[in-house]
């Protein structure tokens, strides 16, 4: 188990933990998190679970790939630190990962 | 008649519009999609295509465009080859890069920023649409609150002239028609000239915009966007064409759909007065069930295999959202229409991919902002027949529903 802290945009902060291989979506829309909206069910094909990454982890996370990249042209805002959050896969390394959500998914 | 279980399954056109103007589709689709998910249909009106019916197949077609093209040369986005003076280029029927160049242009629109600004508006409108409509008397629900409703959205949206505002949707209906004898237009002749008037009041509108500073209205920002504002005459009509059709049949029969869901299903209609918090799930389910937008079409760029059927290069390939909808290997007791499910949201109306719908957060808010207003007015609305649908395997919806609001 790692956890990950999830920060929305009104400060609020939610601690989930996170078993290793489950991707944060999942975990995410496990325990409900509100701002999370996952419509494609995790196939990188929506840009619904869009996540700013702490800069402080983002050499441990790395960038978006080719196709999570042309989802993410889409979004709101998007930053080079943004990531769908049903591409990151959960591993010991990340435990203590801090993202934050955007004001809303489109 | 046939009879969706004994006719041969290499004889099943799911693309006849009888079946779609009868409402007679569904079944096919369900027998398509436990006996040959990925079916070959050798002849229709629209010569021979791939049907892919499961919501897993339709995931995998739409995410990769690479192989699956939407080119309007190769054909464009819809089951019907268009006549090539009306395979008009506009970015839904683009692939990347310059599909995602022109579609950033507009997205700002109707990213949620944006949408907050325009809800106080729709609800205003809304709510005089709703007082106006007659008491005790059968009515038409299409024409006097969808279509009046999308097209006030949409002259919004662009800021054309309010007045003129059913030009609008006279367009839309022309360009998604396939012309034949009695239909709104009759030959792809009559077409080309209903359009290329739009396309005159346009650039008119496009001429101004552009002499003007930027403004927040999609003309002025197809004016002002680097990746748009020297597109061709055809380019400026297909991107305008693209984005009437867009916001208007979609959301149309989504409201139209909706009244018709929830009357079909009292206990559901029940369910939602007595908790409007419901209203948003409510419309993820109606967008569902409805399926406003009954397939996208692509066209293989390349052999691939599928479903254990090998697609050749150059094949036609229609992605049906109606029946990946109502999959059960995806979701849960997809035939009921259930306002509270537990992932509305997970369903193929927008598609999915670098074409998913633009408009999805808008579409869903004009429809949640309508049943807010309806809920707060009338305790009853009753339906006084049968919908007349659409003669269209692409529109999903309804030509008109008799209603009445008891006095």
């Amino acid at each position: 188990m790692s956890r990950v802290t999830f920060i929305s945009p009104n400060g609020a902060m939610t601690i989930i933990e996170v078993p290793a291989g489950q991707s944060l979506m999942q975990a995410a829309v496990a325990r409900g998190l509100p701002g999370i909206d996952a419509d494609c069910g995790g196939a990188c094909a929506c840009a619904t679970c869009h996540v700013f990454v702490d800069p402080a982890w983002m050499g441990r996370i790395g960038l978006a790939g080719g196709m999570e990249q042309s989802m993410l042209g889409f979004a709101e805002g998007a930053a080079p630190n943004s990531r769908l959050a049903c591409q990151i896969k959960m591993s010991d390394g990340l435990d203590g990962l801090v993202v934050r959500l955007p004001e809303a998914q489109h | 008649m046939i009879d969706p279980q004994s006719i041969p399954i290499d004889k099943i056109d799911v693309s006849a519009l009888e079946l779609w103007r009868e409402n007679r589709h569904l079944p096919l689709f369900e027998r398509l999609r436990r006996e040959d998910p990925v079916h070959w249909c050798a002849e229709s009106m629209f010569g021979p295509y791939w049907s892919i019916t499961r919501f897993d197949d339709i995931l995998a077609v739409d995410t990769n465009h690479q192989a699956f093209s939407s080119e309007a040369e190769l054909g464009g986005i819809a089951i019907l080859d268009a006549r090539q003076d009306l395979r008009l280029p506009m970015f839904i029927a683009m692939d990347p890069p310059k599909h995602d160049a022109q579609r950033k242009v507009v997205s700002p629109i109707v990213a949620p920023a944006s949408l907050a600004d325009f809800e106080p508006i729709i609800r205003e409108r809304a709510g005089r649409i709703l007082d106006a409509l007659p008491r005790g008397e059968t009515f038409d629900w299409v024409d006097r609150v969808s279509i009046e409703l999308t097209t006030q959205m949409l002259a919004t949206l662009f800021d054309f002239p309010f007045e003129d505002r059913r030009k609008l949707t006279y367009w839309s209906d022309v360009a998604t028609v396939i012309p034949q004898p009695g239909a709104i237009v009759e030959t792809d002749d009559e077409k080309v000239a209903v359009l290329m008037e739009c396309l005159r009041e346009f650039t008119t509108l496009l001429l101004d915009r552009a002499a003007a500073p930027p403004k927040n209205d999609l003309i002025s920002m197809l004016a002002h966007g680097q990746a748009t504002q020297n597109m061709p005459p055809e380019e400026f009509l297909g991107n305008i064409v693209l984005l009437i059709v867009g916001g208007n049949d979609t959301t149309r029969n989504s409201i139209t759909g909706s009244l018709l869901a929830l009357s079909e299903n009292p206990e559901q209609f029940a369910k939602l007065r007595a908790d409007p918090s419901l209203i948003p799930s409510m419309v993820s389910e109606t967008i569902r069930w409805q399926t406003p937008l009954a397939h996208m079409r692509r066209t293989a760029t390349q052999d691939v295999e599928l479903g254990g059927k090998t697609i050749r290069k150059g094949d036609k390939v229609v992605m049906w959202y109606i029946s990946g909808n109502r999959d059960e290997t995806a979701i849960d007791q997809p035939d009921r229409y259930i306002i509270d499910r537990e992932r509305p949201r997970h369903h193929l109306s927008f598609g999915f991919g670098v074409h998913r719908c633009v408009g999805n957060r808008l579409a869903e808010m004009q429809l949640r902002i309508v049943w807010e207003e309806i809920l707060g007015r009338f305790p009853r609305i009753e339906i006084m027949g049968d919908p007349l649908r659409v003669n269209s395997c692409f529109v999903r919806g309804y030509e008109s529903l008799p209603v009445r609001i008891p006095a």
